[in-house]
């Protein structure tokens, strides 16, 4: 197979890549680009939604997507996207309600919760479910992080009322 | 065809520590020049909340806020002795260590300021966040830190500590087989209720309430972590989690996520616990070990549930769909019969 070099924009960032035909996101991410490791790699098949990334806003595996496909798009994984608001607001979501422990889960997780609530920022219990029912965690039993997801979007749609009723719960 | 309900419960009593003539845990204490005290040890973090846990301890025995704790721990290369972060030991045997080795170090603490007050260390107390005063005197104060730089830039003492916890091992009475082979016993007892599809064999856990008596919790929020993480656990042991085939070839076997079947955010039910805390006699701060007896209960629990729903005796896990359905075409046979 022959090797390729094409340009990707990475956390805001237009990175040259060499790669050929079965390189995948994953590889280029924790590999060649800096240690990226936010992106896990619990399976290389598309079984836990611990390499979870966003290109052009939409959930990928990136395990599973090859990079040779991905020329010009834009690639965000969590240390990208760290700080913006939207983030901010569902990390402390999930420390509020104990939702990480090992923390193996917790990127992928994060990054599901945004693209749920990008879409669809007032989800209901079942919508909250189906998002996240392609990501493995081994640790928490998914209760404290359903609770996270919940409190997320209440913080983020909720406006002045939901960041009083958080900051009551914090206090 | 239906849905059944039913309701099974089970209980566990889970020991902490063995006796039988080593199960060690060390560790040790030192004050830094810039006053943050580092607990060294080897047990590992791995999510339960080790280093939470840890740092009160030390935080609690030296009397300094839980700030000027850091826990450097997990590298057994240069790390003084752990037996092991398994069986639910290391809050009792690494917690029992570290209050050793911080007794140590507050000693070493207390003595230096003793000389910077022109005191009786005897006379010293701490307040806890971050000062040592004279008993009744709060003005005769100085900042631990303050006590910790000036330990070693001036009087020549390193406020550290060491600390190891080892029981005397426990022989069996030759004439009675008695002995004491552990240090303390955590109870709990889980009940659940389930509901059974008796043409798919699909079986839903609908709630899963437990009590737990787990000495004195440490940290409630992290107890909590374990019960919960805990409970799921157990519910894939009871119905999905095996590594055997499913059918009598090994290359039916599961080998990854997308055919080892786990239970997901969807099968959750709501689970309920309570707590009790009888403080342990040789627990640190009457602690006991809450860790593996999480995921022990839950499991018979389901599978009585499963029973008391179908009026059958699976006694195997998991209990998939296929061995509900063969229960169930055991007990027609019989019952035709
Ligand atoms: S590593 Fe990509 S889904 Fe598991
Ligand atoms: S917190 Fe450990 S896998 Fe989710």
């Amino acid at each position: 197979m022959t090797a390729k070099i094409l340009s990707l924009n990475v956390n805001g960032r237009d990175e040259t890549i060499l790669c050929d035909g079965l390189t995948t996101l994953q590889e280029v991410l924790r590999d060649q680009l800096g240690l990226l490791t936010s992106v896990k790699d619990g399976c290389t098949q598309g079984g836990c939604g611990s390499c979870s990334v966003l290109v052009d806003g939409e959930l990928w595996l990136s395990c599973l997507a090859p990079v040779a496909a991905l020329a010009g798009r834009a690639v965000m994984t969590l240390e990208g996207l760290k700080q913006s608001a939207g983030i901010a607001a569902i990390q402390q979501s999930f420390i509020d309600n104990s939702a990480a422990q090992c923390g193996f889960c917790t990127p992928g997780m994060i990054l599901t919760v945004k693209a749920l609530l990008d879409a669809n920022p007032e989800p209901s219990h079942d919508e909250i479910l189906e998002a996240l029912s392609g990501n493995l965690c081994r640790c928490t039993g998914y209760l404290p992080i359903v609770e996270a997801v919940k409190d997320a979007a209440a913080r983020l749609s909720g406006g002045a009322d939901a960041a009083r009723a958080s900051e009551g719960r914090e206090g | 065809m239906a849905k059944l309900r039913g309701t099974g419960m089970a209980a566990v009593n889970y020991p902490t520590g063995m006796h039988l003539g080593g199960d060690p845990t060390m560790a040790l204490v030192h004050a830094t020049s810039s006053g943050s005290f580092v607990v060294t040890l080897s047990s590992v973090e791995l999510g339960q909340g080790l280093k939470t846990v840890l740092a009160q301890i030390a935080a609690e025995t030296l009397g300094v806020p839980l700030e000027a704790v850091v826990v450097d721990t997990g590298d057994t290369d240069t790390g003084p002795h752990c037996s092991g972060t398994g069986a639910s030991r290391t809050t009792h045997r690494a917690g029992n260590a570290v209050i050793a080795a911080a007794k140590e170090a507050r000693q070493e603490m207390l003595d230096v300021a003793a000389e910077m007050l022109e005191v009786s260390a005897d006379d010293l107390v701490t307040d806890g966040k971050g000062n040592i005063h004279v008993k009744g005197v709060v003005e005769k104060s100085l900042p631990a830190a303050e006590v910790a730089a000036a330990g070693q830039f001036v009087y020549g003492k390193s406020i550290s500590g060491r600390g190891i916890f080892l029981p005397p091992a426990s022989k069996q009475d030759p004439e009675t087989g008695e002995s004491a082979p552990y240090s303390t016993q955590a109870h709990a007892c889980t009940v659940v209720e389930v509901e059974v599809d008796t043409e798919t064999g699909a079986v839903r856990v609908l709630s899963l309430k437990s009590v737990y008596e787990i000495g004195r919790q440490v940290n409630p929020e992290l107890v909590k972590g374990q019960i919960v993480g805990g409970a799921w656990m157990g519910i894939g042991h009871a119905l999905y989690e095996t590594t055997a085939p499913y059918y009598p070839a090994i290359d039916h076997a599961p080998y990854d996520f997308l055919n080892y079947v786990i239970p997901g955010a969807a099968e959750m039910p709501e689970v309920q616990c309570e707590i009790l805390e009888y403080p342990s006699e040789t627990g640190p701060y009457g602690a006991k070990g809450v860790g593996e007896m999480v995921a022990n209960a839950p499991i018979p629990a389901i599978v009585n549930a499963i029973n008391n729903a179908l009026d059958v005796c699976i006694g195997e896990i998991p209990v998939t769909p296929e061995v509900v359905l063969r229960a169930l075409e055991e007990k027609a046979r019989a019952d035709g019969a």
